[in-house]
């Protein structure tokens, strides 16, 4: 009987407990789950809460609310729409931080403290365990920026309906925007993309090409994998660099675009 | 001349006592966690003590990077500050106090006899005022109320961060702690004997100079750091006058600091840094009716502090090893105007020294740190060739605990208990032995 009570004890706290057998690799490092576990103790469960469901003390005063780790369902990703991140995804999420949030880049913490937690913020949903891992998307070599391209990225965001919710002129104010939520039913924005290269998975030009491609799960921006050919993407890329400050003078095409 | 030194002595121990009692700056600062919904752990490996984490936050310029540090994006109702006070009870011994034979009556004659004191007490409030005016501006502005009331202004600085968009050109203006990693302020010890860092404030004994480089300074600091703040440096010009406001003395201080960091496998980041202080003191003023003016100081001479610290992680245990090596001319060693350089003992000398700490932490948990510090000062030449080489040589061993029973994005509550001994090496007043002194104490940390 006692055996009994002890297995099934032992099987309930596999069920509710995370599994410390989850490990993360990052080029050469090697994440642990354990050693990961202070470090989110520490860092990371004010907002993301004990059981990583995104109900940390802090959850209800943030805006965006912390990600819900339970789900597997990340923003930032190098893998297709509706596949889990990479472990490298999620690392450079860490490092980075979410511009514009709460959560700040943890560049301070060591590579393998960074390593650690990837490895811990798994065990917070068998996906993990159950799915194998997905490749990234590749990105193709970026063509130059011209006129052209940009041009052709502008009638791209126009056509895509791109402007519904970032707006005419980028400046995410578009009709739908006021009205979009987020996968657990709370209100986001989009980005506005003529307040500079800031954007939540990465600034530089490939960063905004994969967000395009993979589109952010759980959010209502969708990948436009199928859509466009990565040529195009680059076009769009090329538009939406082309609307930061200064950047349709940088690139001489401020004319161009006014038809001038 | 006995008399004389006796009185150098008394004065000075009395000044470091006055500094420990009354001075114990905090710089945990709940101001932030509120701000950005973050716990004290985050930025503490154990509040006051900074991880590396608070310490790139703090090299930011207070700001977290996030596209939100500017007050903008706060509430207009938040007003960023904070208040720390630790009630406590704590009792003191020194083995050798000049006592009267007959209470009362010092013409009876005088012996040394240890004194104890024990009791419930306060060490005044922290009061911290500090955050962004703007997106890379931030201020702190920093007083401290003594426990019997009186009022000083610890710092109080304006900073332009990210200078030509670059973290490597950060620039600060007004009074401030002096760049370390190391910091005074940030101590986790708190008793009488143990809190603080002696090598920042030593001086020798008959010593002019009351330089203390763990004493905030007046002036101008540019600094800069790695995007990870693993490299750091900075370099500050700084009046001549130890940080005391009103008194211009028209020369200039130079302090610079260079810290690394480096990742070790299964460790955590290891840390090491050198700094060098380089200033002058004058050795007598202008007058007037026989008052000195204050700063009209003549006769300056040089003085230095240099040293080497690391921070070294090993898991949940960690040391922090400090070097330093002090030097002072022959005038301000003598206390001796140098316009009067009759007045030196024969075979006078600049004094120098040599003290350090090492300190190590057991991080149980955020909620938890074990504490041990030992610290030593050792004379290594005297300003007078007739004084014992080891007079006022110190040796102090601390062990303690904190425990954070509260620990929130709002608030801090630390219980700490302490136990401190310390030895000073002949100055006791009358018979110049070794002095012995201890202090026990266990209070309530606040912080909101």
């Amino acid at each position: 009987m006692m055996t009994r009570s002890r297995v099934a004890l032992g099987l309930l706290l596999s069920c509710s407990l995370p599994s410390f057998a989850q490990e993360s690799k990052i080029g050469n490092l090697a994440g642990d789950a354990k050693s990961g576990k202070a470090l989110y103790r520490r860092y990371c469960v004010t907002c993301h809460g004990q059981h990583g469901d995104g109900a940390g003390e802090n959850a209800p005063h943030l805006d965006p609310k912390p990600r819900d780790f339970t789900k597997a369902t990340f923003k930032c990703r190098s893998t297709p729409s509706g596949s889990l991140p990479t472990d490298t995804d999620l690392y450079d999420t860490i490092s980075r931080g979410i511009y514009n949030s709460n959560m700040p880049p943890w560049r301070p913490l060591t590579k393998q403290e960074r390593a650690d937690l990837v490895a811990f913020i798994k065990t917070f949903s068998t996906r993990f365990q159950e799915e194998p891992p997905v490749a990234p998307l590749s990105i193709p070599a970026e063509p130059p920026t011209s006129p052209e391209s940009v041009q052709r990225g502008a009638q791209l965001f126009q056509d895509m309906n791109c402007w519904s919710c970032h707006g005419k002129e980028g400046r995410g104010n578009g009709p739908s925007a006021r009205t979009l939520t987020d996968s657990k039913g709370y209100p986001i924005l989009p980005a506005d993309l003529t307040a500079g290269m800031h954007f939540k998975c990465g600034n530089t030009s490939q960063a905004v090409f994969r967000d395009l491609v993979t589109g952010l799960d759980g959010t209502p921006m969708p990948s436009f994998t199928d859509s466009l050919k990565p040529e195009q993407v680059w076009d769009v890329v090329h538009y939406i660099e082309s609307l930061q400050s200064g950047g349709l003078k940088q690139h001489g095409l401020l004319q161009l675009l006014k038809g001038e | 001349m006995g008399i004389v030194i006796v009185k150098r002595i008394g004065i000075q121990l009395l000044a470091l006592g006055a500094l420990l009692a009354t001075i114990q700056p905090s710089f945990a600062i709940p101001a932030f966690a509120r701000k950005y919904n973050l716990r004290c752990s985050d930025c503490h490996e154990a509040w006051p003590k900074l991880n590396h984490f608070g310490q790139t936050f703090k090299d930011n310029g207070y700001q977290l990077m996030t596209g939100r540090d500017a007050p903008i994006y706060q509430q207009s109702s938040y007003f960023p500050i904070m208040f720390r006070s630790m009630p406590q009870w704590h009792r003191e011994t020194d083995n050798r106090v000049a006592t009267d034979i007959v209470p009362g009556n010092p013409k009876k004659g005088q012996v040394e006899s240890l004194v104890a004191t024990s009791g419930f007490d306060i060490n005044g409030i922290d009061i911290v005022t500090a955050g962004t005016l703007y997106k890379n501006i931030s201020f702190d502005v920093q007083p401290f109320i003594t426990n019997k009331g009186d009022i000083s202004l610890l710092t109080y600085f304006v900073r332009f961060d990210n200078l030509l968009n670059s973290p490597w050109l950060n620039l600060t203006v007004g009074k401030f702690a002096l760049d370390t990693l190391l910091s005074d302020d940030r101590e986790l010890m708190q008793s009488n004997v143990g809190g603080g860092y002696q090598a920042y404030y030593f001086n020798p004994i008959g010593d002019r100079n009351g330089f203390g480089i763990g004493n905030h300074q007046l002036g101008a600091e540019l600094m800069g750091h790695s995007v990870n703040d693993y490299t750091r440096y900075s370099f500050s010009v700084l009046s001549s006058n130890d940080g005391q406001p009103s008194d211009l003395p028209s020369t200039y201080d130079v302090y610079g600091e260079f810290t690394q960091g480096f990742e070790a496998p299964k460790l955590g980041l290891e840390t090491i840094g050198v700094y060098g202080y380089l200033g002058e003191r004058p050795t007598y003023f202008q007058t007037s009716n026989g008052v000195p003016i204050g700063g009209a100081g003549l006769g300056n001479r040089s003085f230095s502090r240099t040293g080497v610290y690391g921070l070294w992680y090993f898991g949940k245990f960690d040391l922090s090893t400090f070097y330093l090596h002090g030097q002072d001319n022959v005038f301000l060693g003598n206390g001796v105007p140098a316009n009067q350089p009759s007045r030196l003992p024969a075979g006078a000398a600049g004094p120098t020294w040599n003290g350090g700490f090492v300190e190590a932490h057991y991080t149980y948990n955020p909620q938890l740190i074990l504490i041990s510090k030992y610290q030593t000062v050792q004379m290594s030449r005297q300003a007078n060739p007739a004084t014992r080489t080891a007079l006022g040589d110190l040796k102090i061993w601390t062990v303690g605990y904190r425990w954070y029973p509260i620990m929130s994005s709002r608030a801090g509550l630390a219980w700490h208990q302490e136990y401190a001994r310390g030895l000073s090496v002949g100055t006791s007043p009358l018979t110049h032995q070794n002095d012995i002194t201890s202090s026990f104490l266990m209070g309530f940390d606040f912080d909101f």
